[in-house]
């Protein structure tokens, strides 16, 4: 399955975070007018790890354009507190270990070996996928597309 | 952005930033550092050996990318080497803070402060510039616009130069500078 394109409506999920709690989409895309979701391969590999520090640098940025963010992968969840905390994390990070991979795949992003790719959609507050973007798996694709897909975001919504 | 397209330095160089080396040298270098990060220290020597020799043929400038959530010293050392920057240390001082086991911590800024002979008490008010702090917070910004995907983020002649290793290879960094280096030089085609 091909990852999901501007205009699907993505599928909701409850998967828990570092903490064991229960996130689901549903209810924090009512949290801002968009939600980022960040699949990424692998906690601790390097260039998650980097991908991970530029999101946590940019939250403010994302909370200016109204934008929040649920990072994604299909590491365990004791992995990923490990990870959220020497990363000093703090947006959710949630893990798709079981059934495995069972949300990426429904993104269409779910990888060889298990993991999930390296992908960024935006989803409004329709669940409808605002921007879709699948990433070299060995590069970090920061920050800057989603923040130009958010600032043409808010002009569109200053202009209706 | 086209798909595949490199993310470009927003905005560009200018007296805001520091730098080495001529205006109009056909190749400019721009490292987003952070003071505490082990590929920053680490890629240090290369990025000195590389420049060294070509201090007519290229420019090179660093911004400010401390990762605080996981470098507790990286935004005091950075307000350190603008703080020795208004006293016009800034080289001087970035060179302290990048050596080899580099000492970052406060209590190492005061020392590297001395050694350098800065003028104490400006240089601890500076520390506390909301300034100096705003400039960093700008940096930021123009860094996360412009792709920056880890520290060191290495941007040649405008374009993000992802460079696979760290530290950066200093081989892959003189060929990547070399070409530049040639394709700004290209005669124009008619």
């Amino acid at each position: 399955m091909a990852a999901l394109k501007v205009g699907d409506i993505a599928p909701d999920f409850a998967l828990k975070n570092a903490d064991g709690q229960l996130v689901r989409l549903s209810e924090e895309i009512r949290k801002n007018a968009y939600t980022i979701v960040a699949f990424f391969p692998a906690a601790f590999s390097p260039v998650c790890t980097n991908e991970m520090n530029v999101f946590e640098e940019a939250l403010d940025e994302f909370r200016n354009l109204s934008a929040g963010i649920i990072a994604i992968s299909a590491d365990n969840a004791y992995s990923l507190r490990e990870f959220v905390e020497r990363n000093g994390l703090e947006f959710p990070v949630v893990s798709d270990f079981y059934p495995h991979g069972k949300i990426a795949s429904a993104f269409g992003v779910l990888g060889e070996e298990g993991m999930a790719d390296r992908a960024l959609f935006i989803v409004d507050q329709d669940r409808r996928v605002r921007y879709s973007y699948v990433s070299d798996r060995h590069v970090n694709p920061g920050a800057d597309k989603l923040i130009e897909a958010l600032e043409g975001m808010e002009g569109l919504k200053e202009a209706a | 952005m086209p798909e595949g397209r490199l993310p470009s330095l927003k905005p560009p160089l200018s007296e805001r930033d520091w730098t080495r080396g001529p205006w109009d040298a056909p190749v400019t270098l721009v490292e987003y550092v952070d003071f505490q990060c082990p590929c920053c220290q680490g890629s240090y020597a290369t990025v000195e050996r590389v420049l060294s020799g070509r201090e007519g043929a290229v420019r090179f400038a660093v911004r400010h990318f401390p990762v605080r959530s996981v470098h507790r010293y990286a935004e005091g050392a950075a307000l350190a080497a603008e703080a020795a920057g208004r006293q016009g240390k800034f080289w001087e001082m970035y060179h302290a803070l990048l050596q080899p086991r580099g000492r970052i911590a406060p209590e190492d800024l005061e020392f590297h402060a001395r050694q350098l002979d800065l003028d104490l008490d400006r240089f601890h008010r500076d520390l506390e510039s909301e300034e100096l702090r705003a400039k960093l917070l700008e940096d930021k910004q123009w860094a996360l616009r412009s792709g920056l995907n880890g520290t060191p983020t290495l941007f040649i002649n405008g374009l993000r130069y992802d460079h696979r290793s760290c530290p950066v290879k200093e081989e892959e960094l003189r060929a990547a500078l070399e070409a530049a280096r040639r394709e700004a030089t290209l005669p124009l085609v008619a």
